[in-house]
């Protein structure tokens, strides 16, 4: 009855690789922050998996840090975001190229 | 008390004569620079005899010492040190050095007197003398090498000294370029020295120079030869000699005729080791220098120029000097070059006295019976003529007469030696015919200058009398220095620790004296026919010489056109090579391969440059890429 | 029973995932995230971490997903043409590190196997404690010291988000070629490296 473990690692698989795909192929600011988040939570859910299949109490301590963390991140992320692109309508990611060697 | 360790400071006296004069070269002028540079001398002489007692009071299995010195040049196997070797043989030449030379800056002081550049020349003189004692008391080749570069850097500064003439100036070029030539087969030699026998210390590399193979070993000798040919004007390197006679009398005596040249003839000997296991050499020594001395007294014969016939005659007898190398007589040729370093010093001093006392002119045309107005200069130089000529029992019949019996017994294998001995038997007829024509029409006869110039002509000062005459004494007794009877053969068997090479002895008493009587007799046949000549003085201006040699004597005068074949070989050939491998070569090869990689460089980074688009979104793509990849190298290292 | 929960809520939060990706406004794209934050949510209760459950909705759904919307409302992101790609060949590029990605997570799934070995921090389930309380014991006595700190980088997060955020003078809305910062497309005001100037996004190649 019990649902494998493999099949939620696949599953963080998934979402993890769309996540990834969309970070790199969304010129939007804001989605491509929202996919970073998609990322994270692929994570999350991998390292649950992992504590319940090894019985290991770290996962889940590990999982709660990785909030934490992702909380402040989100929090300075948009921070930046709203001082680089607050007089611009529809900014893009791509505007920001003046590392352009 | 070790005076041996004290020839440290016998280059330290001229080399702080030259920082002085240099660095207080405002306030320092005529007459006190010269004082303090001849003191220097003086001070150097003076170490030099004591160092001499030191090293005379050794045993004589003790008398080579090194002194090791500071480190110079180290680099993986390779090292030389300021190292030097105090032995018979370098502190003879030091003292030598030395003493000429402390005489000759004395004389300096009045010969250059109201000179512009007056400081200026006793600094290159002193700088002169401290190479010269670097390059003798050097142990080992690249120090030696040192001290050689340095004496052919003065020669260059002191030739062109007047250099606002533009004969002077090309004159310095002239002898700094040919000694180069000579200087590229010393470096070939210290390369092949070093390769084979791992060091260029003197000492030890003359205690392995038997390893060698022959052909290694008269490859090096004849290495050794080119560079001591090129500074004493051997064979077709002679040429730069005659033109330095533009140079002040002074550095002609010091330069040209005592020492700088004579550096040559020391190398070799100090070099014997590889002369003697590898004899072609010897043979190609002997007789390009049999050979030089005889073509240099040829054009003595006829040449009016007081300095010309003493530069002519210098390379005349330092042809004489490596005849005697070449047949392997080295005490004989060092004996040679210090009884030469005497006479031809004070002829050189006393043609400049006359000179001063003419008003600089040089033209024996316009001399004649000088021996009235300047007698002190006429006595010494008449003395050196009679020790050149080889009469006994001046310095010069010593060893010149040593020279030619080992000759005439033929030491290290040399062919046709009784051939070489007639050839410097009829050098030796023409060098005292030519001397006495040079003595016969500057001292006697008539006084052809009358009327030519604004005053009579005087004696030198005592500041230059007094050198002459010292060097007068030293020509008339110099000879008891090797007197080839058992007793007196001071410098034979003083010089055996440093060149333990048997001397060549003549088989017995009755042929060495048959031997000497021959050389005695030839040098009064050619005072005799020379006066015979000169005594009625010039025909009309002409010399009566080349009047009867006719066209043999205008070739000789022209010097058998050996300088203009040079000089047309270097234009034509040289220049068209010069010039191949300045435009295709240097331009196109060398600098297109610098350019070349710089080329390739800067396209390897324009091409890289690419990759900056400035664009997030791309760098998050290769990250992403390599993160993949590396998940799989992972995954096959792991399964694999 | 727990297959179909797990089936149900995978396809949405699969189907989440997508939605965000290929969603044309940033607020669709925004409520497709907290589908499949509150999948995700629904897969720690299968799990057995049921405070990570509740922590997930309210922190994630509840606290981070309004801050996006409120990003969106604020800066009038409206819509994005997601149809062109100005950057030459990265989106087919992105597509095939994507799936190798995805292959090669689930290779190392299927050939690498857990270890087996004792627990590095103390068993999750043994004793039947109760969830939160095994997870507060670890936190405050092996994990301790992490947790200051990151609640130290809370403090440093909030301090910096103040400072970013501040308006340092009354601002103008930018016309359609310039730059923050000031500058316009003919060129940055500061040239750093000489020679090349940015060009507008429009004409730009790789």
């Amino acid at each position: 009855m019990n649902v494998p473990g493999a099949w939620y690692l696949a599953l963080a698989a998934i979402i993890f690789c769309i996540g990834a795909v969309g970070l790199l192929v969304r010129r939007n600011a804001l989605v491509m922050f929202m996919c970073v988040e998609l990322m994270l939570n692929a994570v999350n859910l991998t390292f649950v998996t992992f504590a319940r299949m090894l019985d290991d109490v770290g996962g889940q301590v590990f999982v709660f840090f990785t909030l934490v963390v992702a909380a402040a991140e989100v929090v300075i992320g948009l921070a930046l975001i709203v001082s680089i692109f607050r007089r611009r309508q529809g900014a893009t990611a791509d505007d920001i190229s003046l590392l352009r060697g | 008390m070790d005076a041996v360790r004290l020839a440290w400071l016998i280059p330290a006296f001229p080399l702080a004569g030259v920082v002085i004069l240099y660095l207080g070269r405002r306030f320092l002028k005529e007459p006190l620079s010269g004082w303090i540079a001849t003191l220097m001398m003086a001070g150097a002489f003076v170490m030099s005899v004591v160092v001499f007692s030191g090293l005379h009071s050794l045993p004589e299995e003790n008398r080579q010492v090194v002194l090791r010195g500071v480190e110079w040049i180290t680099a993986g196997g390779f090292s030389v040190r300021f190292g030097l070797l105090v032995d018979p043989l370098s502190v003879t030449m030091v003292l030598f050095v030395t003493g000429v030379g402390a005489l000759i800056h004395l004389y300096s002081i009045g010969y250059m007197h109201g000179q512009e550049r007056f400081t200026r020349f006793f600094t290159y003189l002193n700088l002169f003398a401290v190479s010269m004692l670097v390059l003798v008391l050097a142990g080992n080749y690249l120090l030696l090498f040192l001290g050689w570069e340095g004496v052919g850097l003065c020669s260059y500064l002191l030739v062109s000294f007047w250099f606002e003439r533009p004969s002077a100036a090309r004159a310095g070029k002239k002898a700094f370029v040919t000694n180069r030539v000579g200087d590229f087969g010393f470096m070939l030699a210290m390369f092949l020295i070093f390769s084979h026998l791992g060091t260029l210390d003197l000492l030890s590399a003359a205690s392995s120079a038997p390893h060698l193979s022959r052909g290694t070993a008269t490859a090096v000798a004849l290495l050794l030869y080119l560079a001591a040919a090129g500074k004493s004007a051997q064979g077709p390197l002679f040429i730069w000699l005659p033109d330095a006679m533009e140079g002040p009398t002074p550095v002609s005596a010091l330069i040209h005729a005592a020492t700088m040249v004579t550096a040559g003839v020391y190398l070799l000997v100090r070099s014997h080791p590889f002369l003697q296991h590898g004899p072609a050499a010897g043979d190609v020594v002997a007789w390009v220098g049999a050979f030089t001395a005889f073509i240099a007294a040829t054009i003595a014969l006829t040449n009016f120029d007081i300095k010309k016939v003493l530069a002519y005659s210098t390379i005349s007898q330092l042809g004489y000097m490596f005849l005697a190398v070449g047949v392997g007589a080295y005490t004989a040729a060092i004996f040679h070059m210090v009884t030469h370093a005497f006479f031809k010093a004070l002829l050189f001093l006393g043609a400049g006295s006359v000179m001063h006392g003419m008003e600089d002119n040089q033209d024996m045309r316009v001399m004649g019976g000088l021996r009235k107005f300047m007698p002190i200069t006429a006595v010494t130089f008449i003395v050196a003529w009679l020790a050149i000529a080889g009469i006994v029992p001046f310095a010069g019949f010593w060893s010149k007469d040593e020279i030619l019996a080992a000759t005439w017994v033929g030491g290290a294998g040399v062919s046709a030696h009784y051939f070489l001995w007639f050839v410097g038997a009829v050098t030796a007829l023409l060098t005292a015919f030519y001397m006495t024509r040079q003595v016969w029409l500057v001292f006697y006869g008539d006084e052809r200058w009358r009327g030519k110039l604004h005053h009579d002509p005087h004696e030198s000062p005592k500041v230059m009398t007094i050198p002459l005459v010292v060097l007068g004494v030293l020509s008339f007794v110099g000879g008891a220095l090797n007197i080839p009877k058992e007793g007196f053969k001071n410098l034979t068997e003083w010089l055996h620790a440093a060149v333990p090479v048997k001397p060549l002895e003549v088989h017995s008493f009755g042929q060495g004296f048959m031997l000497s009587t021959i050389a005695v007799i030839l040098g009064v046949i050619g005072i005799l026919i020379g006066a015979r000549i000169y005594n009625r003085g010039l025909r009309n201006g002409q010399d009566p010489t080349l009047v009867r040699l006719g066209g043999l004597g205008r070739f000789f005068d022209r010097g058998w056109g050996i300088d203009p074949a040079i000089s047309w070989f270097v234009d034509k050939p040289g220049r068209a090579l010069a010039d191949v491998l300045a435009q295709p070569v240097d331009q196109g090869v060398i600098d297109g391969a610098v350019n070349g990689v710089a080329a390739v460089f800067a396209a390897v980074a324009r091409a890289v440059r690419k990759v900056q688009t400035g664009f997030v979104r791309n760098y998050a793509l290769t990250l992403l890429s390599g993160a993949t990849i590396v998940l799989f190298i992972f995954l096959i290292r792991g399964t694999v | 029973m727990e297959w179909a929960v797990f089936v149900v809520f995978a396809i949405a939060a699969v189907g989440g995932a997508g939605g965000v990706v290929l969603a044309r406004k940033p607020v669709h794209a925004a409520l497709s995230l907290v589908m499949t934050l509150f999948s995700v949510a629904v897969f720690f209760v299968l799990e057995g971490a049921q405070f990570l459950a509740a922590v997930q909705v309210i922190v994630y759904a509840g606290a981070i997903v309004i801050l996006f919307l409120f990003v969106i409302m604020l800066l009038g992101i409206d819509r994005e043409d997601v149809l062109d790609e100005p950057l030459r060949g990265q989106r087919p590029v992105a597509v095939a590190a994507g799936v190798a990605l995805f292959a090669g997570l689930l290779l190392v799934a299927k050939i690498l196997q857990p270890t087996g070995a004792p627990s590095v921090r103390g068993s999750l389930t043994q004793g039947d404690v109760p969830n939160v309380e095994r997870l507060a014991r670890g936190l405050f006595t092996d994990f301790l010291w992490p947790f200051e700190i990151t609640s130290a980088l809370l403090v440093i997060a909030v301090v910096g988000a103040i400072v970013l955020a501040r308006r340092s003078g009354p601002g103008r809305i930018l016309d359609e070629d310039e730059r923050v910062g000031g500058g316009s497309d003919a060129g940055p005001e500061a040239v750093l490296i000489p020679g090349d100037a940015p060009e507008p996004p429009g004409e730009q190649e790789q």
